[in-house]
C-alpha cells in the first residue's frame, strides 16, 4: 500500500488506539487484571455475609448506600447482584481476555514468527467492544435494582421479570461476544497463514494449538449465547415470550400482558451450549502456557506432545456435545441423559492424556524451581482435583445429591481458580521479561506463590465438605438450613481463606508495577528457551524481528545429546 | 534461586495455617434455624442422614466415586512429588532426551476409562432409569402436587376423592388461594392446602412439581431427591420415606431476592397422625371458605 | 504497521489457497451459520413443543398473515442481487471498474428495495392489523429472524455503498486489494441471500 505508514506513530495512536499486537495484549492484560481483582474484590464481600450473616460489615458496610447495604447489613438482592457479577466478570471480563486477549495476542504471534496478527485493526476494534462491554456492565451497578442479579446464567423466566440491570448485562454480554468473535477470527487466520517458514502445524508450540482450539470455540459457541442474548432482549424490552410459557402467576399478578408459548428450557440449551465450550476456554490456553513453562523448566522436549495435540482437538469437538450435563435435573429422560453422561465421560479421557503427559514430562528432566515453574507445577494437581470432582458431577445419579451444590463450585474453582488463575500467573511471571525487558522480584514472586497456594485451597477445600453435606449455592444465609448450619464453620474457614488470599496478592501488586522500572534488566532469552518469542528482542520492536526467523526443528528440543548447551531454539540454523 | 529461602517461607506459613484455620473454624458458635423447630438427624461434614428407601444407591455411588478419585489422586500425586525430589535441577544432573517408553501410563487411561464406563453403564444408569422409571403406582402412594413460588413452597393434597380440584392461574390470590383452587370443582371440596409437607412413613409419594413464576428446585436431602421445578412443566417425583421425623425442604435453584429463604419443613409420620393431621388442616381450610362467603 | 509487512494480505496463501481477508470472511460465516443455526433450532424447539390447539397453538398458514407474493417477491430480489454482486465482481477481475460499480449500484438498489418491501409493506401491514412481537411466539420468530435478517441486508449495502463511493479510491492504488475486498463482500452477500432462502419457506410456506 502507499508509503506514507512508515512515519513514527504519535504517541496516541501508540500506546492508545494502537493496531500492534503487543500494545493491545498489554491492553486487554492490564485492563483484564483490574477486571479480576474488581471480581475477586467482590467476592470478598460476599464472603463477609456468608460467614457471619445478617451482621454489620466492619469498617466499609456503610460505604455502599442504603439500596445496598442498610445499616452495613448486605441484602439478599446486592448478594444476588455480587454474586451474578462475580462470575460475569471473572469469566467474560477476566479470564477469557487474559487467556486469549494478552496472553494469546502478545506471544501467539511472537511464537509464530509473524509480524503481527492478521488484521491489526479489527485487534483493536476487538480491545474497544471489550472495554465497552466491561464498562457496560460496571455502569449497570449503578442503575435503579443494581446490576443483574440472576445469576451468571441468567435462567429466565427470573432473568426476564428481573430489574433493570439485567438488561444492561444483555447489553454488555452483547458486546463481549462481539470483541471475542472479533478476536477468535484474526486468532485463526493469523495461525494459518502467517506462520513463518519452516514453522509446521507439528513444530508450533503447544500454547498455539491451544489457542487455535481455543478461537474454534469461540467463534462457534459464542453465536447461539449471542442469539440467546437477542432473544432474552426481545422478550425483556418487547415483550415476546420466547422463554415464558402461558400463565404465570408472578407475585400473585397473572401475567395477561404476554401471550405465552414459549420455553424456559430454551434458554438452558442455548447458554450451555456456549458455557460449556466456554470452560475450555478457560482450560485450554491456560494448559498451553503450562506446558511451556513445564518444557522450559525441565529442560527435556514434552512428552506425548502430538498426543497433546490429538487430544486438544478432540476435546474441541467433544465440548460441543455434552452441554446438557449441566441440565440433567430439569426433569430429563434416561435416554437423552445416558448420552450426555456418555459424552461427559468421554470427554474426561481426553483431559486425563493431557495432564498425563505434562506428569510424564517431568519424569527424567531437570526440574528449576523457578517462579512461574512452581504455578505451572501447582497447576497439575488443583487441576487434577478439578477434574476429578467432576465425576461425580456427570454421572447423573450422584447429581442428584450434589447438583447446584456447593460441590460444584468447589469443583469449577479448583478448575479455574488454582488451576487457571495459577496458569495466568505462571505465565506473567514466564513472560513478564519479554514484555518489560525485566525480570519480576524472586522473593516477592516465591512469597506470592506460598501464600496464594495455601489460602486459594483454604477457600475451595471445604467447598466439597459443603456440598456433600447438600448446601446449595447462591445461597444468602445457609444458617437458615440445619444441614447449612452444622458446616458453617467451614464456610467461615473458606472466607478467613478468601480474606488472606486477597492479602496474598499484595506482594504481586508491588512485584509487578516495582518491576517494570526497577526490576532486573535481563537478556532476550533469559530462560534459555526455544521458541521464537525468545528470539525477539525485549521488549520487541514495532514489527517484531529483525529479520524474519526460519525454523528448523520442533518447538521443545531441550537436552539434545551431544549439544553444547541444553537448549536448541527452533530457528538456530545448525544441528546440535 | 536460594532453595533454602524458598523452604524457610513455606515452613513458616504452613504452621500459620495450621494455627490459625481451626482456631478460626471453631471461634464460632452455633446460631440457632430460623423457623425454631428442632429438626431431626444428625448433620454434620459427611452426608446427611439417608432416610429414603431407594436413595442408597446415590450414596453408594459418591462413595465409591469418592474412593476412586482418593485412589487416582494418591497414585498420581506420588509420582508427582516423587518427580519433583528425584529430577530436581542440581549440579551433575542432565535431564533425557529421549522420552520414557512409558506403558504404564497407557495402561493407566485404559483402567480410568473403563472404571468410568462400568460406574456409568453399572451404577449411574440403573439409579437413574429407576428414579425416572420406576413410578408406584398411584393407587397405593400418596400423591401431592407440590406449587412453587417466588419464595414458599405450596402443598395440595388430593383429599378423600383422591382427586385433584381444578386450579387456574386467575384464581390465585397470594393471601387466600396461592393454590389458585377452584373451589366451585366437586373435586376440589375436600382438597386441603398446606405450607408443611406431612407424609406418611413407609408409603411411596409421589410428588407433581409445578411452579407459578420461575424456576424452583425441590430438594429434599435426607431423601436424596433434587428435580428442577419449571414453569410450564409438571414434572413428577417420587420416593419412600423410611423414618418418622421433622426434616428440610429447599429450594436449590436461585429464584430471586429471598431464594435462600424459599424452605419448608417436611414432617413424616406414621398413618394416623398423618391421617389426624390432614383432618385438622383440611377443617381450617374450610372455615377459611365460610368465612369468605 | 505498513501493509507489505503482512504476509498474504493480498496474495493468497501457497498452501489454503486464501488470501487474509477471504479465510476471515469464511470464518466469519461460520460463526453466523452457528447464530442463524440457533435461531432456526429455537424455531424448530418451540413449533414442535407447541400445543396442538388453544392460545399458544402454532398459527397455520392464513393466520400469520403473511403474504407469501410479497415474500416470494423478496426472495426473487435477492437472488437477482446475488446474480449482479457476482457480475460486479467478475467486471473487477476483468479490470472493468466502470461496469463494475454499475453492478454493484444495481446490487445496492436491489437491495433497498428488499427492504423497504419489507418494512413498507410487511412490518407496517402488521403494525396496523395490530400484530406485534408480543403477539404471540410465531410473531416473535417472525419480526426477531427477519429483523435480524433486515440487520444483515442493510450491514451489507453499507459495505455495497462503501465501495462505490469513497471506497474506491482503494482501487487506483491496488485493483487487485480492491476486487479481493468485492469478493469478501460478495460472500457475505450471497450467504446473506441463502438464510432468506432457509427463511423464507419456513415463515411463509410451512
Ligand atoms: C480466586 C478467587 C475466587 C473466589 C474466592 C471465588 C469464590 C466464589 C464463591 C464462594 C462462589 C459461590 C457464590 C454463591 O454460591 O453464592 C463463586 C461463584 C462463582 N465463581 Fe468464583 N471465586 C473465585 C474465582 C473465580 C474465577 C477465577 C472464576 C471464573 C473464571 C469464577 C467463576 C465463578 C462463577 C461462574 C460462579 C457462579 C456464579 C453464579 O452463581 O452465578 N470464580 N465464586
Ligand atoms: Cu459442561
Ligand atoms: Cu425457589
Amino acid at each position: 500500500m502507499s508509503g506514507d505508514h512508515h512515519h513514527e506513530p504519535g504517541f496516541i495512536r501508540k500506546y492508545v488506539f494502537s493496531v500492534d499486537h503487543k500494545v493491545i495484549g498489554v491492553q486487554y492484560g492490564v485492563t483484564a487484571l483490574c477486571f479480576l481483582f474488581l471480581g475477586f474484590s467482590l467476592m470478598m464481600l460476599m464472603r463477609w455475609q456468608l460467614a457471619y450473616p445478617g451482621e454489620e460489615m466492619p469498617f466499609i458496610g456503610n460505604i455502599f448506600g442504603e439500596d445496598a447495604m442498610p445499616g452495613g447489613v448486605m441484602l439478599p438482592e446486592f448478594y444476588n447482584s455480587l454474586g451474578a457479577m462475580h462470575g460475569t466478570i471473572m469469566i467474560f471480563l477476566g479470564v477469557v481476555p487474559l487467556l486469549v486477549g494478552a496472553f494469546g495476542n502478545y506471544v501467539m504471534p511472537l511464537q509464530i514468527g509473524a509480524p503481527d496478527m492478521a488484521f491489526p485493526k479489527l485487534n483493536m476494534a476487538s480491545y474497544w467492544v471489550y472495554l465497552l462491554g466491561g464498562i457496560v456492565m460496571l455502569c449497570s451497578f449503578f442503575v435503579p435494582g443494581g446490576a443483574a442479579n440472576s445469576g451468571w446464567t441468567s435462567y429466565p423466566p427470573l432473568s426476564n421479570i428481573a430489574t433493570t440491570g439485567q438488561t444492561w448485562w444483555l447489553f454488555g454480554m452483547v458486546c463481549l461476544i462481539t470483541s471475542s468473535l472479533l478476536g477468535s477470527v484474526n486468532f485463526i487466520v493469523t495461525i494459518i497463514q502467517l506462520r513463518v517458514e519452516g514453522l509446521t502445524m507439528f513444530r508450533l508450540p503447544y500454547f498455539v494449538w491451544a489457542q487455535l482450539i481455543t478461537s474454534f470455540l469461540l467463534l462457534l459457541a459464542f453465536p447461539p449465547l449471542e442469539a440467546a442474548g437477542v432473544l432474552q432482549l426481545m422478550d425483556r424490552l418487547a415483550g415476546t415470550s420466547f422463554f415464558m410459557p402461558e400463565g404465570l402467576v408472578v407475585s400473585g399478578v397473572v401475567q395477561t400482558q404476554m401471550s405465552g408459548g414459549g420455553s424456559p428450557l430454551l434458554w438452558q440449551h442455548l447458554f450451555w451450549f456456549l458455557a460449556h465450550p466456554e470452560v475450555y476456554v478457560l482450560i485450554l490456553p491456560a494448559m498451553g502456557i503450562v506446558a511451556e513453562i513445564i518444557a522450559n523448566n525441565t529442560r527435556k522436549p514434552l512428552w506425548g506432545y502430538r498426543a497433546m495435540i490429538y487430544s486438544t482437538i478432540f476435546l474441541g469437538f467433544m465440548s460441543f456435545i455434552v452441554w446438557a450435563h449441566h441440565m440433567f435435573m430439569t426433569g430429563m429422560g434416561t435416554k437423552i441423559s445416558a448420552f450426555f453422561a456418555t459424552t461427559t465421560m468421554i470427554i474426561s479421557i481426553p483431559s486425563v492424556v493431557i495432564l498425563t503427559a505434562l506428569v510424564i514430562s517431568l519424569y527424567q528432566g531437570a526440574i528449576r524451581f523457578t517462579v512461574p515453574m512452581l504455578f505451572a507445577l501447582a497447576f497439575l494437581p488443583m487441576f487434577a482435583i478439578g477434574g476429578l470432582t467432576g465425576l461425580p458431577l456427570g454421572l447423573p445419579a450422584s447429581d442428584i445429591h450434589l447438583h447446584d451444590t456447593y460441590y460444584v463450585i468447589g469443583h469449577f474453582h479448583y478448575v479455574v481458580a488454582p488451576g487457571t488463575i495459577f496458569a495466568i500467573f505462571a505465565g506473567i511471571y514466564h513472560w513478564y521479561p519479554k514484555v518489560t525487558g525485566r525480570t519480576l522480584n524472586n522473593a516477592l514472586g516465591y512469597m506470592h506463590f506460598f501464600l496464594s497456594f495455601v489460602f486459594i485451597n483454604m477457600v475451595f477445600m471445604p467447598m466439597f465438605w459443603q456440598g456433600m453435606a447438600g448446601v446449595s449455592r447462591r445461597l444468602y444465609d445457609q444458617t437458615v438450613y440445619a444441614h447449612g448450619d452444622a458446616v458453617q464453620s467451614l464456610t467461615i474457614m473458606s472466607s478467613w481463606g478468601a480474606w488472606m488470599l486477597g492479602l496474598a496478592q499484595i506482594p504481586f501488586i508491588i512485584n509487578f508495577f516495582i518491576s517494570a522500572v526497577a526490576g532486573k534488566k535481563v537478556s532476550n532469552n533469559p530462560w534459555d528457551a526455544t521458541t521464537l518469542e525468545w528470539l525477539a528482542p525485549s521488549p520487541p520492536p514495532h514489527g517484531n524481528f529483525e529479520t524474519v526467523p526460519v525454523v528448523y526443528r520442533g518447538p521443545y528440543e531441550y537436552s539434545v545429546p551431544g549439544a553444547s548447551e541444553d537448549f536448541h531454539p527452533q530457528h538456530v540454523t545448525t544441528e546440535a | 534461586m536460594n532453595r533454602s529461602r524458598i523452604i524457610g517461607i513455606a515452613t513458616i506459613l504452613v504452621v500459620g495455617i495450621c494455627l490459625i484455620a481451626p482456631s478460626v473454624a471453631l471461634g464460632q458458635a452455633d446460631a440457632p434455624i430460623a423457623s425454631g423447630n428442632q429438626i431431626d438427624g444428625d448433620y454434620g461434614y459427611g452426608l446427611p442422614p439417608m432416610l429414603s428407601k431407594d436413595g442408597q444407591g446415590v450414596d453408594d455411588l459418591i462413595i465409591i466415586l469418592h474412593w476412586f478419585m482418593t485412589a487416582l489422586f494418591v497414585g498420581w500425586a506420588i509420582f508427582f512429588v516423587y518427580c519433583l525430589f528425584r529430577f530436581r535441577s542440581r549440579a551433575g544432573h542432565k535431564a533425557t532426551y529421549d522420552p520414557v517408553k512409558a506403558k504404564a501410563s497407557k495402561y493407566a487411561e485404559i483402567g480410568v476409562a473403563a472404571f468410568e464406563a462400568f460406574l456409568l453403564i453399572g451404577l449411574s444408569m440403573p439409579i437413574w432409569a429407576a428414579t425416572k422409571n420406576d413410578m408406584p403406582s398411584k393407587d397405593d402412594a400418596t400423591h401431592v402436587r407440590v406449587v412453587a413460588e417466588q419464595f414458599q413452597w405450596n402443598f395440595h393434597y388430593p383429599g378423600a376423592d383422591g382427586k385433584f380440584g381444578r386450579t387456574a392461574p386467575d384464581m390465585v390470590d397470594t393471601v387466600e388461594n396461592p393454590l389458585g383452587l377452584d373451589r366451585s370443582d366437586p373435586a376440589a371440596t375436600d382438597d386441603v392446602y398446606a405450607t408443611e409437607l406431612h407424609l406418611p412413613v413407609n408409603k411411596p409419594v409421589i410428588c407433581d412439581l409445578t411452579s407459578k413464576d420461575v424456576i424452583h428446585s425441590f430438594s429434599l436431602p435426607v431423601m436424596r431427591v433434587k428435580q428442577d421445578v419449571i414453569p410450564g412443566m409438571r414434572i413428577p417425583v417420587w420416593f419412600t420415606p423410611v423414618k418418622e421425623g421433622r426434616y428440610e425442604v429447599a429450594c436449590a435453584q436461585l429464584c430471586g431476592n429471598n431464594h435462600y429463604s424459599m424452605r419448608a419443613e417436611m414432617v413424616i409420620e406414621d398413618d394416623a397422625s398423618f391421617a389426624t393431621w390432614l383432618k385438622e388442616v383440611g377443617i381450617v381450610e374450610e372455615f377459611d371458605e365460610d368465612e369468605l362467603d | 504497521m505498513s501493509a507489505e509487512v503482512l504476509p498474504y494480505t493480498v496474495k493468497p496463501h501457497p498452501v489454503t489457497g486464501l488470501y487474509n481477508g477471504k479465510f476471515g470472511i469464511w470464518l466469519f460465516l461460520a460463526s453466523e451459520v452457528m447464530l442463524f443455526g440457533a435461531l432456526f433450532s429455537t424455531y424448530v424447539f418451540l413449533r414442535m413443543g407447541a400445543p396442538e390447539t388453544g392460545p399458544t397453538a402454532w398459527p397455520t398458514g392464513e393466520e400469520t398473515h403473511l403474504n407469501w407474493m410479497l415474500g416470494g417477491l423478496n426472495t426473487l430480489i435477492l437472488i437477482l442481487s446475488s446474480v449482479t454482486m457476482v457480475l460486479a465482481w467478475v467486471q473487477f477481475k476483468m479490470d472493468n471498474f466502470a461496469k463494475g460499480r454499475i453492478y454493484l449500484i444495481i446490487t445496492a438498489i436491489l437491495a433497498i428495495a428488499f427492504v423497504a418491501i419489507k418494512f413498507k409493506f410487511e412490518y407496517a401491514h402488521k403494525f396496523h392489523m395490530d400484530i406485534y412481537p408480543k403477539t404471540s411466539v410465531f410473531f416473535a420468530i417472525y419480526y426477531t429472524m427477519t429483523g435480524l435478517h433486515a440487520i444483515h441486508i442493510i450491514g451489507g449495502v453499507v459495505v455495497i455503498c462503501y465501495f462505490i463511493g469513497p471506497g474506491a479510491k482503494l482501487w487506483e492504488e491496488n485493483r487487485e486489494y480492491y476486487t479481493n475486498r468485492i469478493e469478501c463482500t460478495g460472500l457475505y452477500w450471497h450467504f446473506v441471500d441463502l438464510v432468506w432462502i432457509f427463511l423464507f419457506p419456513i415463515l411463509y410456506l410451512l
